[in-house]
C-alpha cells in the first residue's frame, strides 16, 4: 500500500511516497534528505511532535516564559501535556535550555525554557 | 548635533544581524534603536519551532534564534543599544529623530540601516462587509496576546486566510483549549508552508476551506457568526454555496506590509504597491547611505534568509562608510 505524506522536518515540505506493508514502512521516496525517512517511520508507526508553549512566570520580568520539549513526544499526548503545562509556575530566573520539568509526564523528554527571563 | 557613523532602526533579527556584520566589517560607532523594551522583534512571540534550520543547521524556536543574536549584540561594546526608542522622523540628509521616555533626540547618521519589519494586513483591507464587533484580531496580535501577555482572545475561532502565522495560531488556539472551527482561504492553495498545513491544521482535524471567502460578519458587541461562500476563478461568490459558522473570534492572516514610512519621509523612491523602496540592488534605496533590510525590504518566508541578507546590509553600510572616509575597501570583508 502506498501513502502520501508531507514531510514537516523543514520548510522544504517534501512530498513523500511511503510504501507500507503489514503496517511497516518498507520504502520511502520523494525525500531530499535522511530526515524524510525517519519522519515517515515515526509518522506511520507512532507520530511524534515537539511541543512548544509558554508557562506563567511569578515575580519575574516576563509574564509568560516560552518553553518546549527538548525532543518530540507522541502526538497523541499533546493535549495531556498542555494540561500539565497550565499547572506549572516559574518563579526563578531562567536561561534558554534550563530544564523546567525533568522527564515530563514520564515520557522521557524534558520541558525546557527557550528565552532568558530575569 | 550628535553624530553617529551608523544608526540601525529596529532590534529584530534583521537589525541585529546588520549591526553585528557592520561591526565585523570595521564600523566602530553603531547605535541600534529598538522601540520595544527587549531586543528580538517579532521572534519573541514566535514560540514555535522551525527557525534556524538553514542558518544554524538546527531546529530552534523564535526566542532561541533571536536569543543567540541578542547575546552577540550585547557582547559588542561598539554597538550602543537604545531600547524603548521610537524613530519618528527621517530627512534625506539622514537626520533622524527618535523619542524615548524622557527624551527627544535628533542626530545625524553617516549611514542608516532601516530594519523596521512589517505590519499585518487588516480586516479593512479584505473589504469583508458586515458588523464591526469586538473579536476580530490579526493573527500576530492574537499570537502576542497568548504567548506574551498570557491572555486567550477567544473560545470559538475562525481563521481568514492561510498565511503561516494564521496556521501556527490555529494549532496554538487548539492547544490552549479553544475550538478552531475553520481556516478559510480564497486561493486554490494554502498561502503558508505546506508543513504548517500538515502540523497545525491536519494534525488537529481543523476544516480547511480552499477557494472560499468570508462574505459577512455578524455580531452586536462581539463576533457571533460569519457567512462563508465558495468562490469562482474570479473570486466571486458562487450562488447557493453560502453557509454559516458560529464563532466569537475571527483571525485575519492575509499577509504582511513592509513598514517604510520613515524612508518615505526622507523622500526615498517608493513602490506604492508593495510599500518597499524602489531599488535595483538588494537592501539599497534611491538615497546613498540609506539601506533597508529584512521584511522592510521585502517579505521573507524564513528568518534564516532575513539573517543572510541583513549580514550583507551590514557589510554594504560598512563599505559605504569606508568609501566616504576616503579609504579603500580592504580585501576580505565578511
Amino acid at each position: 500500500m502506498n501513502k502520501n505524506l508531507t514531510c514537516i522536518e523543514c520548510p522544504k515540505s517534501c512530498e513523500l511516497i511511503v510504501d507500507i506493508e503489514n503496517c511497516r514502512v518498507v520504502k520511502v521516496s520523494g525525500n531530499q534528505c535522511n530526515a524524510g525517512e525517519s519522519y515517515c517511520l515515526a509518522e506511520i508507526e507512532n507520530p511524534m511532535r515537539v511541543l512548544t508553549s509558554a508557562v506563567l512566570g511569578e515575580g519575574l520580568a516576563l509574564k509568560m516564559i516560552p518553553v518546549r520539549t527538548d525532543r518530540p513526544l507522541p502526538k497523541a499526548k499533546l493535549l495531556e501535556a498542555m494540561a500539565e503545562i497550565k499547572k506549572i509556575r516559574i518563579n526563578k530566573p531562567v536561561k534558554p535550555g534550563d530544564v523546567i520539568v525533568n522527564n515530563f509526564l514520564g515520557l522521557g523528554v524534558d520541558l525546557i525554557a527557550t528565552r532568558e527571563c530575569l | 548635533m550628535l553624530e553617529k557613523d551608523l544608526v540601525i532602526v529596529g532590534g529584530g533579527p534583521a537589525g541585529m544581524a546588520a549591526a553585528i556584520s557592520a561591526y565585523e566589517n570595521g564600523v566602530s560607532d553603531i547605535l541600534l534603536l529598538e522601540r520595544d523594551q527587549y531586543l528580538g522583534g517579532i521572534l519573541n512571540q514566535c514560540v514555535h519551532t522551525g527557525f534556524g534550520i538553514s542558518y544554524f543547521k538546527e531546529v530552534l524556536t523564535g526566542p532561541e534564534y533571536s536569543g543567540r543574536f541578542i547575546n552577540k549584540v550585547k557582547a559588542i561594546d561598539k554597538i550602543e543599544i537604545s531600547l524603548k526608542s521610537f524613530a519618528v522622523n527621517l530627512t534625506k540628509d539622514k537626520i533622524l529623530t527618535f523619542i524615548k521616555p524622557g527624551l527627544i533626540q535628533k542626530l545625524k547618521a553617516k549611514a542608516l540601516i532601516m530594519a523596521t519589519g512589517a505590519r499585518e494586513r487588516t480586516r479593512e483591507m479584505l473589504h469583508i462587509p458586515g458588523a464591526r464587533p469586538a473579536g476580530i484580531f490579526s493573527a500576530g496580535l492574537a499570537q502576542k496576546l497568548i504567548n506574551i501577555e498570557g491572555l486567550l482572545p477567544g473560545k470559538e475561532v475562525v481563521i481568514a486566510g492561510s498565511g503561516d502565522i494564521g496556521l501556527i495560531m490555529a494549532r496554538r488556539f487548539v492547544l490552549e483549549g479553544a475550538k478552531v472551527k475553520a481556516v478559510i482561504e480564497i486561493q486554490k492553495q494554502a498561502r503558508g508552508l505546506v508543513r504548517n498545513v500538515v502540523q497545525c491544521v491536519e494534525d488537529f482535524e481543523i476544516p480547511f476551506y480552499l477557494q472560499h471567502k468570508i462574505s459577512r460578519i455578524y455580531g452586536k458587541n462581539r463576533v457571533e457568526r460569519i457567512d462563508v461562500a465558495r468562490v469562482d476563478e474570479n473570486f466571486q461568490e458562487i450562488a447557493g454555496t453560502k453557509f454559516q459558522l458560529e464563532c466569537d473570534t475571527l483571525l485575519i492572516s492575509v499577509g504582511l506590509i513592509p513598514e517604510n514610512e520613515l524612508i518615505e519621509m526622507a523622500q526615498a523612491k517608493m513602490d506604492k504597491k508593495t510599500n518597499t523602496p524602489v531599488s535595483n540592488e538588494l537592501n539599497k534605496t534611491s538615497i546613498a547611505g540609506l539601506f533597508v533590510c529584512g521584511n522592510a525590504f521585502r517579505i521573507y518566508d524564513l528568518v534564516d534568509s532575513v539573517t543572510k541578507d541583513s549580514v550583507l546590509a551590514g557589510r554594504q553600510a560598512a563599505e559605504y562608510l569606508i568609501r566616504g572616509s576616503g579609504r579603500t575597501i580592504p580585501a576580505g570583508l565578511k
